[in-house]
Formats: structure tokens, C-alpha cells, sequence
């Protein structure tokens, strides 16, 4: 940063609140002109919440956003869009049934304009995709197009409109190597134009190579900020982490025989989501196995192999002592296997079902719920009304659709669900994400009394201090590889931080052979 | 053979494009709704309250024109109705729809027994007149059947280039047809999805109550009831065939009304004595079904069609 650098954007002590949850903590951010900075954090440390005050699609309950001076009004996208900020969502904001050159143009002009003036509209489009390589056909519908040109087609939208500051939300989560270097080419050339680049990220080797500066978040606080230059991955992953990690009274494990095994697992990589590589993993009854990384590691393939959703192409899954021959979701329901899901919307539960038809979504064929083909809604009710008893759910009542719960009570029926069928091998995967302290402290202690009656546990997540603070042995995961087994204790967070930088590998000679 | 000659008459062609003018006018209403992502089943009652609210302004004393105005500000008022219920409280189209349909319907019934409890057959009014081009309506055959319409006919064609245009060259076209793909897209554009689907569920629900209008203002003089009987929901069937698209939806309704036509006069030639008249009249729907099934393979339905959107939702 040089003395006369000219202040493009501030954001001063933002405060946002959902209910419970404080996603933002008066969080204070300034760009600068010409300046790259990265804001980095976990999945949930609130960066998108940031983002999408500053760009008028949430308000803030407190705090102020100024644009080159101006205070923007609060809750309001055109204020930002005419102030020069531009937004590049995580999920794109375009209309598959439209053109490129539509999707660009939408909104740019006044509504009460006759014409869309389409010539002079494709002749701009045409020389800012040259200037910033981003090539993409004016004329081509954007559901034809494949993800990295949709990516270039947000940020034409945005250099359309002579945006001076550029959001880009975690824009390489669904990018190939490849495709994300050239994003960064153009990013390069949009700079060299003056403009200011908000970029968020968790992967740090993206970090380090385009921003100027790095402002971290956790758990919708600061946790500092840094110039690129004067850090390195492993400092900004500890940052990013915390290390205030102060573990509950976890009474030493009894581990007993394998109850789940894997001997050399290799999965498909999945576009740019690398799968799993020869992973060999033993889930022990009474123990938690915790697996850190980095999301998109290979977290998802594995969760998905222990659910019967994935079958491995190379090596075996062997469950008890017997190598399992044919795995489907089904068999890993009946073999005892339960599932806590990573996206409690998308997998766990069915929005508009109520919590009675949600809790036997699993098990309705297990003669506990079901009799010759009929369902028993006396014995599925009875269920439901003791789940919600037993685990706190807060809810209006068992024939309440379950969107109307808030995630940490649904998050409870799914507990419930899982536990109540004592398992004896748990998939906990992400377990408290976006929930309030409390939910997760309820979760964390349901799940050592899993581990206290002998079941396995595999905890997957992305919060070290929660890997750390649960866990009988931890594992970390990057690229798809499975680092050596951690005792609890054995490595500090800075040293775990390192293995999900994706070093200490090079030495594995298992895995380099 | 007559079939033939029939197909080559002036006025066979004339009544084909005066049946299809309502047709017209209340497909490119719904066309609209629908390109904006809202699906209006209140078409039908519109276009009965429509049919009234024309036909009783005329009666009651004013000119033409004005009781075309004010069947549109009734079909817009429904579409108020049908956009607050179904836009911002995000209820289900299907039962809203139906639900406008009923009540328009109903209500017209009503008021049509209040302004009118003595009468035994309904009066009539001094309608719409063919107005013939000049010039162009001494083109043989086609200047009797296109340029020796009445005004409203008129109006309803050049309203298919008026629609074209504005969904296809203007920003605020762009803006309804992506609040009907995608509303999120015109969400972070800064545009309101709400306004834009309100203010189409409104304009076109008044297309729809011209269309009602054209019925009693221009093809008949005076207002029935049940005369509406099912357009409605043909200009539903006739937007899939257009695939939501003004022209070939024009296309469809000229179509349809030939259909129609061409078996009124069908039924009075030598094969009429021999068939059943019901399979006449059933020839429109069931050659449009055909038409339908065969067009609208390729159609490409708005993608947020009747998807409820709630800002900051996810």
C-alpha cells in the first residue's frame, strides 16, 4: 500500500444478526484503488453475509458502507450497482432461456427506454471480452454454455456496467485449474484498469497468489489482516482456524475392533473436486475419527463412499470382517450405518414434509413404522413427538412442515433420527454448521455419547477446533490423499495447518509409489 | 371438393380472423403473465367481466372507445387481485387462477341481475362497424377478409407487433421475460420482481377483458351469458402453441378460428346431413390438440413459470 493510495470502499463495524446467530461482529474493511484483497474464512465465518450487505442484499443491523466517499443507503442493490460495485455471486445470477448479450444488458438501461439499442450493445461486448480475454459468444444462450463461461459472462455483466469495485464470491470453487488461471489473468488485466477486487476465498495458495492483502474472518469476527507479502499459507491458515480451541472433558477412548474399514479407496475426481486416492481409513467402535481439510478436498466422496451413495473404483470397504460386495445407500442404512448429511436442506431432510414423515424418512420400511406395506402413523407420530421431547426440538408441534424449523432444530430432528436407531457407525458431516453455540454444544455432546455406548464415529469438518476438540484420532485430507493418524494431542493446530496446505505428503512413500 | 371452394371465399377468411380477434387479444394477455413467470387460470372470468363491463359502459351511455378503457381497468383490477395474491404472498397460481375465474365470473352474473332485473332478453348496443381500408380492402380476397374488420380487429394485430416488439427490443421487455427465467438474475440487477410481475399480471389481464369486449362490443351487440364458453382457456393452449412467443401465438388463434369457422359452413354442405354436427363442432379442438402436441415438443416454457419468489430466500 502506498501513501496516496485513494480509498475505494469502507466498511465500518458491520453488524448483522439472524436470529441467534451473530454472522457479522462489527466487521470493518477498506479497499483501496487498484488494490486485491482477499477475504478469507471457513464455510459460515460470514463473508458472504459481508458481502451481500455491502452489495444491498441484506441490511445491516449496524454499521455503514461507504463507496469513494459516499455513504451507500443500506438494503439497496441499485444504490451499489450505480456506485460502481459489481457482484459475481457463488451461485450465478443468470436466466439459462436468455442470450448472453440479454443476460449482460438486463437492467443497464432505464425500463421506461424504447429501444435496447442491440448493436451498439454487442459491438461493447465484443471489446471488452478482447481487452479482458474473457471470450464468450454475444448470441449464445447462456444454458448452453458450460460453467466457465457463465463465469465470464457475470463478469462482463459487471465490466458492462463500469463497475470500479469487483466482488467475486469464491469464484474457483467450480473452476478447473486451468479456467482459474485464466480468471486471474483477466483479474490481472481488470487491476492494471484501476479497478478494486474483493475476492473470497478459503483456499489459501489462491490467496497468496492474487491478493494484495488478506483480511480473515471467523466466526463473523476479524480475526486480523495482512499483507500478502509479509505471510504464508501456514500463518494465514491458523488465522483462518483460530487456536483458541478449548476442548470439553473428553474421557480417553476404549477403542475396540474395526466396525468400517477402507483399504485403499480410490474414487472419480468430480470436475475439479478431487476424489479420494488410495485412502486406508479404520473406524474403531467407541472412537471418533476426526478428518480435517479444506472443503473440496475429497471430504464429499468420502462421506458419500461411507453412505453407500459412492462405490469405490479401486480397493475395498469392509465392513466388520466381511469385504463388502454390493454397496448402496440401502445396505449401509441396514448394515447400521447412520448418516448426519452436510447439507441438512439438500440431503437430510424433505422441505415440505412434516417432522413425523422427516424422522421415519430413513427407517419407513423397518417394521417399526411400517407393517405388509402400510405405513403405522400412531407408532411414526409416537416416534417423532419423542425425538422432539428427548432432543429439545423446538417446533409448533410433530405435523409442522420442517422448513418452517430453523436449522439448528432441524439439525436436532436429524440427530434424533440417527441416534434414536443406535447405531453402531456414525457419519457426522459438518454436524453444527450455522448453528449457534449452543446447538453445537448439544450436537458435540450427543455425539461422545455415541462414542461412550461403543458406537464409530467419522466427524468431517472443516472447523479444526472442532476437529480437535471431538476427536480420538484425526486425519487430515487434502487433494483426496489421507494424511498419517494423529493421536488427540499429538499435533498443534499450526502443524495440522500445514498437512491441509497439502505438505508432508511429498514424504508419504506410500502414497508417492 | 366443397371443403376446397369453402377454403377459397372471401368470407370464409373474414369470419376466420373476426373468431380469432378475442382469441388474439387475451392469448398475448396471458402470453404476458406467463412470460413474466405468472401463470393467470383467471383468463376465463376475465374475459366474462371483460365481455360485461364493455358491453354495460356502451349501454349505459358511453362512447365505444371509452367502454373498451373500461374493460381493461376491470380486467386489470382482477389482475390486481390475482398478481397481490399470487406475487408478493406467493400463493398457489393453479388455485388463485381458478379462484379469479370463479369469482369474476360470478360476480358479473350478479352485477349483470342488478343493473338489469326486468329484462327478459338482454339489450343490444350500437357495436363496433367494419371499417373498410381503402385501397387495400379491394384486393381480391384478401381485402375483404383482413382490411373489412372492425377497429378492435385491427387493434388486436397491430397489438402482436406492439407485443413483439417490447418483450423482444425494449429493457423493460428483457426485464419480464427475465423475471420469468430467473428472477434472482433481475434481483441482482436491482430491479423489483415484484413490480415487474404485478405490473404484466395486470396488463395482461386488461388484454384478456379486451378480449371479453371484442365479444360484445364488436362480434355480437349485445352481452350472454356463457358466451365466453371456454376461450379462455383455448388462448391457454394457444400460448403452448405459440411456444410464448406473439407471432406464432397470432399464428395459433388464426389457425384455431378457422378451424371454427370452416366447420359452420362445412355443417350446411352435403356432408353435413350425414354426419353429426357435434363432430363438426368438436373438429377445432381436437385438430388443435394435434397442433399442440406437434408444436409444443420444442417449446421452451419460462424457467420460473409459477415459481413463487421471495427476496432474500434461498
Amino acid at each position: 500500500m502506498s501513501k496516496d493510495a485513494v480509498e475505494a470502499l469502507s466498511l465500518n463495524a458491520i453488524t448483522k444478526r439472524f436470529g441467534e446467530l451473530t454472522a457479522n461482529d462489527a466487521v470493518s474493511l477498506a479497499v483501496n484503488v487498484g488494490e486485491v484483497v482477499a477475504l478469507l474464512g471457513e464455510n459460515g465465518a460470514g463473508k458472504t453475509t459481508l458481502m451481500n450487505i455491502l452489495f444491498g442484499q441484506y441490511t445491516a443491523d449496524s454499521g455503514t458502507v461507504r463507496v469513494f466517499g459516499d455513504t451507500l443507503p443500506s438494503g439497496n442493490s441499485r444504490a451499489a450497482l450505480d456506485a460502481g460495485v459489481g457482484m459475481v455471486h457463488q451461485h450465478f445470477t443468470l436466466a439459462d432461456n436468455l442470450t448472453v448479450q440479454e443476460n449482460i444488458t438486463l437492467g443497464v438501461h432505464s425500463l421506461l427506454k424504447p429501444s435496447l439499442g442491440r448493436a451498439a450493445a454487442k459491438t461493447r461486448i465484443a471489446a471488452l471480452s478482447k481487452k479482458f480475454h474473457l471470450a464468450v459468444s454475444p448470441d449464445a444462450r447462456v444454458g448452453t454454455l458450460s460453467v466457465g463461461e457463465r463465469q465470464r459472462v457475470e463478469i462482463l455483466k459487471a465490466l458492462y456496467r463500469d463497475v470500479r469495485i469487483l466482488i467475486l464470491d469464491e469464484p474457483t470453487a467450480v473452476l478447473t485449474p486451468q479456467e482459474t488461471d485464466d480468471l486471474f489473468a483477466t483479474l490481472r488485466l481488470a487491476i492494471a484498469e484501476g479497478l478494486s477486487i474483493i475476492f473470497i476465498s478459503h483456499k489459501l495458495h489462491e490467496v497468496m497468489a492474487i491478493a494484495d492483502r488478506v483480511v480473515v474472518l471467523r466466526h463473523g469476527k476479524m480475526a486480523g489482516g495482512v499483507n500478502t507479502k509479509d505471510t504464508d499459507k501456514n500463518a494465514l491458515a491458523e488465522m483462518m482456524m483460530g487456536t483458541e480451541a478449548t476442548p470439553p472433558e473428553v474421557s480417553p477412548a476404549k477403542p475396540d475392533a474395526p466396525l468400517l474399514a477402507f483399504r485403499n479407496v480410490t474414487t472419480a475426481d468430480v470436475g475439479s473436486v478431487p476424489g479420494l486416492k488410495s485412502v486406508s481409513l479404520a473406524l474403531k467402535g467407541g472412537q471418533i475419527v476426526g478428518l480435517a481439510g479444506v472443503s473440496g478436498n475429497g471430504q464429499a466422496a468420502m462421506a458419500d463412499v461411507v453412505g453407500g451413495l459412492l462405490n469405490p473404483n479401486e480397493g475395498q470397504v469392509i465392513l466388520g470382517s466381511e469385504t463388502v460386495q454390493k454397496w448402496t445407500p440401502r445396505i449401509a442404512v441396514q448394515s447400521g450405518i447412520a448418516r448426519i448429511p452436510e447439507d441438512r436442506h439438500k440431503t437430510g431432510t424433505i422441505a415440505d414434509f412434516d417432522l413425523v414423515e422427516n424422522a421415519i424418512l430413513e427407517r419407513y420400511k423397518s417394521p417399526a413404522f411400517s407393517n405388509g406395506g402400510w405405513l403405522n402413523w400412531r407408532k411414526s407420530r409416537a416416534f417423532a413427538d419423542g425425538i422432539i421431547d428427548k432432543y429439545d426440538v423446538r417446533c409448533p408441534g410433530s405435523e409442522t412442515p420442517i422448513r418452517l424449523l430453523s436449522g439448528g432444530n432441524m439439525q436436532k430432528l436429524i440427530l434424533g433420527r440417527v441416534l434414536e436407531a443406535d447405531p453402531q457407525i456414525i457419519l457426522a458431516n459438518q454436524p453444527v454448521r450455522g448453528l449457534d453455540i449452543g446447538a453445537v454444544n448439544y450436537v458435540h455432546s450427543q455425539l461422545l455419547a455415541a462414542r461412550a455406548r461403543g458406537a464409530a464415529v467419522l466427524l468431517i469438518s472443516e472447523d479444526l477446533d472442532e476437529v480437535m476438540a471431538l476427536s480420538d484420532v484425526i486425519h487430515v485430507i487434502a487433494d483426496g490423499r489421507l494424511s498419517p493418524e494423529f493421536r488427540r494431542g499429538e499435533m498443534t493446530p499450526a502443524q495440522l495447518g500445514l498437512w491441509m496446505a497439502g505438505q508432508g505428503f511429498e514424504t508419504d512413500i506410500a502414497y508417492a509409489s | 371438393m366443397e371443403i376446397i371452394d369453402i377454403l377459397f371465399t372471401a368470407s370464409f377468411w373474414a369470419a376466420a380472423i373476426r373468431i380469432s380477434s378475442p382469441l388474439i387479444f387475451a392469448t398475448l394477455g396471458e402470453l404476458i403473465c406467463e412470460r413474466a413467470g405468472v401463470l393467470n387460470l383467471g383468463i376465463e372470468g376475465i374475459m366474462v367481466a371483460g365481455a360485461f363491463a364493455g358491453w354495460m359502459a356502451v349501454y349505459s351511455g358511453t362512447g365505444l372507445w371509452a367502454g373498451v378503457c373500461v374493460a381493461m381497468l376491470v380486467g386489470m383490477l382482477f389482475g390486481l387481485l390475482h398478481s397481490t395474491l399470487t406475487v408478493p404472498f406467493g400463493l398457489s397460481q393453479h388455485v388463485v387462477g381458478l379462484g379469479v375465474t370463479l369469482l369474476a365470473t360470478s360476480s358479473t352474473y350478479y352485477a349483470y341481475r342488478l343493473a338489469l332485473p326486468e329484462v327478459t332478453s338482454p339489450p343490444k348496443i350500437e357495436a363496433f362497424q367494419p371499417y373498410e381500408i381503402p385501397i387495400l380492402s379491394d384486393i381480391p380476397l384478401l381485402g375483404p377478409a383482413l382490411f373489412s374488420q372492425t377497429p378492435l380487429t385491427y387493434l388486436a394485430f397491430i397489438l402482436v407487433a406492439v407485443v413483439g416488439v417490447v418483450l423482444y427490443r425494449t429493457p423493460l421487455g428483457l426485464a419480464v421475460r427475465a423475471a420469468g427465467e430467473n428472477p434472482a438474475t433481475v434481483v441482482a440487477q436491482g430491479l423489483s420482481v415484484t413490480a415487474i410481475r404485478m405490473g404484466s399480471v395486470m396488463v395482461g389481464s386488461g388484454l384478456m377483458a379486451v378480449g371479453g369486449a371484442f365479444l360484445t362490443m364488436s362480434a355480437f351487440d349485445s352481452f350472454f351469458f356463457e358466451m365466453v364458453n371456454g376461450r379462455g382457456w383455448i388462448c391457454i393452449a394457444l400460448v403452448v402453441f405459440g411456444t410464448w412467443r406473439p407471432g406464432k401465438a397470432l399464428l395459433g388463434a388464426v389457425l384455431f378460428a378457422a378451424f371454427d369457422a370452416l366447420q359452420i359452413r362445412v355443417q350446411q354442405t352435403s356432408l353435413g346431413t350425414h354426419i353429426p354436427y357435434q363432430i363438426f363442432l368438436m373438429m377445432p379442438f381436437i385438430l388443435s390438440i394435434f397442433a399442440l402436441i406437434l408444436m409444443s415438443r420444442r417449446a421452451e416454457v419460462p424457467a420460473a413459470l409459477m415459481v413463487p419468489f421471495n427476496k432474500g430466500e434461498r
